[in-house]
C-alpha cells in the first residue's frame, strides 16, 4: 500500500500515546480472551461430547462434594439401556506448593478408557500404569504446565490425602483427540485412593454412564434416579452437556458476567481511543490541509484516519490475544474449576473482529471530521 | 501577456472573467474580490501585491480551486473548475496545481524525500518511476544529499526548497506561491527567488506569487496590485498590458 509510510509515521510520531492507546487494547483483548475461556470451560468443555453419557451425582448436591456409594455402580449396570459404567472421584491437588493446585482424579482402570475414547493413552504407557500402583498419567497440558515427562517422580499433595503426601511415577502422558478436550488432568488409581485413604472406601464422586441408545438418554436418566429414589443418598442424573450447565449455573450467569464486564470494557475502549484519534486529527489539522491542497480526496482522508484507528486496534488486539493465548497454554490455573482452560480459534478470530470493529468506530468520527475539514479555514488556524 | 481588463484571447493558460468573493460576518457582507478580470499565458511569472485583507491569498486560494468564488469563472487549460464538485477539484488540483506556502507546511514526520514523494502517491507511477521523479525534483532544488533528514534537521530556506520540489514533483501546470519567502531571511529569500525564476526560465513553468516584498515582486514578469478587490497593473511594469 502506496500510504504505508505515511500512516506509519503518523502513527509512531507521539510513540508513548500510541503505545498506551495499543496497551488499552492487549488488555481488553486479553480479558476477553481469558473471558472467553471461562466461558468455553463452562458451557462447553463441561460437556464434552457424547450424548450417549450420561452424569449420575448426589441430587443433594450437584457438584460432587457428597460422594455416592460406589456400589451404586452395579445397580446402575442392571438398568435397562446402560451400556457401562465407571466411577470418577475428583478432588484438588498441589505440587510443591499450596498455591500449585490442579485436578486430581480417582479412576476406575478396567472401563475408564472405554468411556472416554477422546483421551488418547500410548498402549504401553497404559500398561505401566496399570502394573504401577503409584502410577498415574497426566495430561498434556498439565505436564507442559510443570515440565513433566513419562518416568518423572512427583511429590503430590492431594485434597483428600492433604496430609499424606505422595510420590507418584508418570506412566503415561494422555492427549486430546481435539484441542478444546481437557487435558489438565492427574489421574490415578482409585485403588490407590481406597488404601491412602480408607474413609473414601466404597465411594464415588459420579459415575458415568453410557447408554446403549443415546435417543433414549432421556428415559434412561430417569430410571437411574427412579432406582435410587427414597434411598439415602438419591442421584440425580444428566446427559453430560446438562451437567456441565449445571454446575455453570451455580457459578453464576458466566454468559452475563461476561457481556457486562466485556460490554464496559470495550465501550472504555471505544472512548479511550476515539479520543485519541480526535486529539490527533486535531493535531494535524494543517497537515491534513496540505494533503487536500495537494489532492488528497476527502474521501482518501477520511480512509487514512480510519486506517490510523484500525491498524491501532489490530496492533492491539493482536497483541492482546497471543497473550490470552500463550497464557492458557500453562493450563487450567484454578486446579480443575475450569477443566478445559482453552482458547478456541473462533474466540480469537471473533476478538479481533471487535478489536477492528472498536477501532473502526472510534476512528470514524475523527476521520469524518477530518474528511470535512475545508482547506482554507484549516490554512487559517494553522 | 498578462491582462487584466478582460480583453485576453482565452488561449492563455489561466483566464478568470467577472470574479466575485463575498464573505460573511454576522449579517454583514464583505466584499473580498469584485468583478475581478485575469489572463495568464503559459510560462509567465506573475507576482500579486497588496495591503493586508486585499484578497490576495483568496485569489490564490480560488486559482487554487481551494475555495470556490461568489460570482464569475475560473478556466485552466480549458477546464472550467468553478463548477467542479470538491471530488473533481481535488483531482483536477493533483493535475495542474503546485502549492508553496510561507510556512513550508511540510509534514514533520516525513523525510524530505517521503514529503516530496506525496503528490506522486496520487498517480500510477511505481514506486521506482516514484523515487525517479523525486529525486530529479530534490536535485533541482539542490537538496540531493539532503534525502533522509526530516524536517526540523533543515534549515528554513532548505524546507522551503523541499517544498517547492513537492510543489514541481508532479510536473503541475502551474505553481501558486503565498508569501514563499516571507518566513525567511534576505539571503534565503533570493535563493528561493532564484530558484523560482529557473523554473519559469529554464523549464516554462507558470508561476503566480503572492508577496509584501518589492524587491521578490521585481523578479516577476509582471507585478499586479489588489486594490480593494480588483486588480490593477504596476506602473511602469512592462509585463502587464
Amino acid at each position: 500500500m502506496k500510504f504505508r509510510k505515511l500512516i506509519f509515521a503518523n502513527l509512531f510520531r507521539k510513540k508513548t500515546r500510541t503505545a498506551l492507546t495499543v496497551g488499552s487494547f492487549a488488555v481488553a483483548l486479553f480479558l476477553f480472551g481469558l473471558l472467553a475461556v471461562v466461558r468455553g470451560a463452562f458451557s462447553q468443555v463441561l460437556g464434552i461430547p457424547g450424548a450417549d453419557r450420561l452424569v449420575v451425582t448426589n441430587r443433594v448436591s450437584p457438584i460432587p462434594i457428597q460422594p455416592l456409594p460406589y456400589a451404586y455402580r452395579d445397580r446402575i449396570l442392571n438398568i435397562n439401556g446402560v451400556k457401562e459404567a465407571t466411577s470418577i472421584l475428583a478432588s484438588p491437588a498441589y505440587y510443591q506448593e499450596d498455591r500449585v493446585y490442579f485436578a486430581q482424579v480417582a479412576i476406575d482402570v478396567e472401563n475408564h478408557r472405554s468411556l472416554y475414547p477422546e483421551f488418547i493413552v500410548p498402549e504401553e504407557q497404559w500398561q505401566a500404569f496399570l502394573a504401577d500402583r503409584q502410577g498415574c498419567i497426566v495430561g498434556e497440558a498439565l505436564a507442559r504446565r510443570f515440565g513433566w515427562k513419562v518416568g518423572d517422580r512427583v511429590p503430590v499433595k492431594g485434597g483428600l490425602t492433604r496430609f499424606r503426601p505422595l510420590e507418584y511415577n508418570i506412566r503415561g502422558i494422555y492427549r486430546g483427540d481435539r484441542p478444546e478436550h481437557d487435558t489438565s488432568l492427574f489421574w490415578y488409581q482409585r485403588k490407590l485412593l481406597e488404601e491412602m485413604v480408607p474413609g473414601f472406601k466404597g465411594s464415588a464422586g459420579w459415575f458415568i454412564v453410557r447408554v446403549k441408545d443415546p435417543d433414549r438418554a432421556a428415559e434412561v436418566a430417569k430410571a437411574i434416579d427412579q432406582e435410587f429414589a427414597n434411598s439415602p443418598r438419591e442421584t440425580r442424573t444428566d446427559t453430560e452437556n446438562e451437567f456441565g450447565a449445571s454446575m455453570a449455573k451455580q457459578m453464576g450467569n458466566i454468559e452475563f458476567l461476561m457481556l457486562s464486564v466485556g460490554g464496559v470494557v470495550f465501550l472504555t475502549l471505544l472512548l479511550v481511543t476515539g479520543n485519541t484519534m480526535a486529539i490527533a486529527v486535531r493535531e494535524r489539522v494543517g497537515e491534513l490541509a496540505i494533503l487536500k491542497a495537494m489532492g488528497f480526496s476527502d474521501r482518501l482522508v477520511l480512509l487514512l484516519v480510519l486506517t490510523e484507528s484500525v491498524a491501532i486496534a489490530a496492533l492491539g488486539g493482536a497483541l492482546g490475544l497471543v497473550l490470552a493465548k500463550l497464557y492458557t497454554l500453562r493450563g487450567d490455573p484454578t486446579g480443575g474449576i475450569l477443566r478445559a482452560f482453552y482458547l478456541p480459534n473462533a474466540a480469537i478470530v471473533a476478538g479481533f473482529a471487535l478489536a477492528l470493529l472498536v477501532g473502526l468506530l472510534a476512528g470514524l468520527l475523527p476521520a469524518l471530521s477530518a474528511m470535512r475539514l475545508r482547506v482554507v479555514q484549516a490554512m487559517r488556524r494553522v | 501577456m498578462v491582462r487584466v481588463d478582460g480583453t485576453g484571447d482565452g488561449r492563455g493558460l489561466i483566464r478568470v472573467r467577472g470574479l466575485d468573493k463575498k464573505y460573511h460576518r454576522g449579517s454583514e457582507e464583505i466584499d473580498v474580490l469584485q468583478g475581478l478580470n485575469l489572463d495568464v499565458e503559459q510560462g509567465e511569472f506573475v507576482a500579486f501585491m497588496g495591503p493586508s485583507g486585499s484578497g490576495k491569498t483568496t485569489l490564490l486560494n480560488l486559482l487554487g480551486g481551494l475555495d470556490v468564488p461568489s460570482d464569475g469563472t475560473i478556466t485552466v487549460a480549458g477546464d472550467e473548475i468553478t463548477h467542479m464538485s470538491r471530488r473533481e477539484l481535488s483531482a483536477w488540483r493533483a493535475r495542474h496545481v503546485g502549492f508553496v506556502f510561507q510556512m513550508y507546511n511540510l509534514i514533520p514526520v516525513l523525510t524530505a524525500y517521503q514529503n516530496v514523494e506525496m503528490p506522486l502517491l496520487l498517480t500510477h507511477l511505481s514506486g521506482k518511476e516514484r523515487r525517479k521523479h523525486v529525486e530529479v525534483a530534490l536535485e533541482l532544488v539542490g537538496l540531493a544529499d539532503r534525502l533522509h533528514h526530516l524536517p526540523r534537521q533543515l534549515s528554513g530556506g532548505q524546507e522551503q526548497r523541499v517544498a517547492i520540489a513537492r510543489a514541481i514533483v508532479s510536473d503541475p501546470s502551474f505553481l501558486l506561491c503565498d508569501e514563499p519567502t516571507g518566513d525567511l531571511d534576505r539571503r534565503s529569500a533570493d535563493e528561493i527567488m532564484d530558484l523560482i525564476h529557473r523554473l519559469v526560465r529554464e523549464f516554462g513553468k507558470t508561476v503566480l506569487l503572492v508577496t509584501h516584498d518589492p524587491q521578490v515582486a521585481r523578479r516577476a514578469d509582471a507585478l499586479l496590485h489588489l486594490e480593494k478587490g480588483v486588480l490593477v497593473e504596476a506602473a511602469g511594469r512592462s509585463g502587464a498590458a
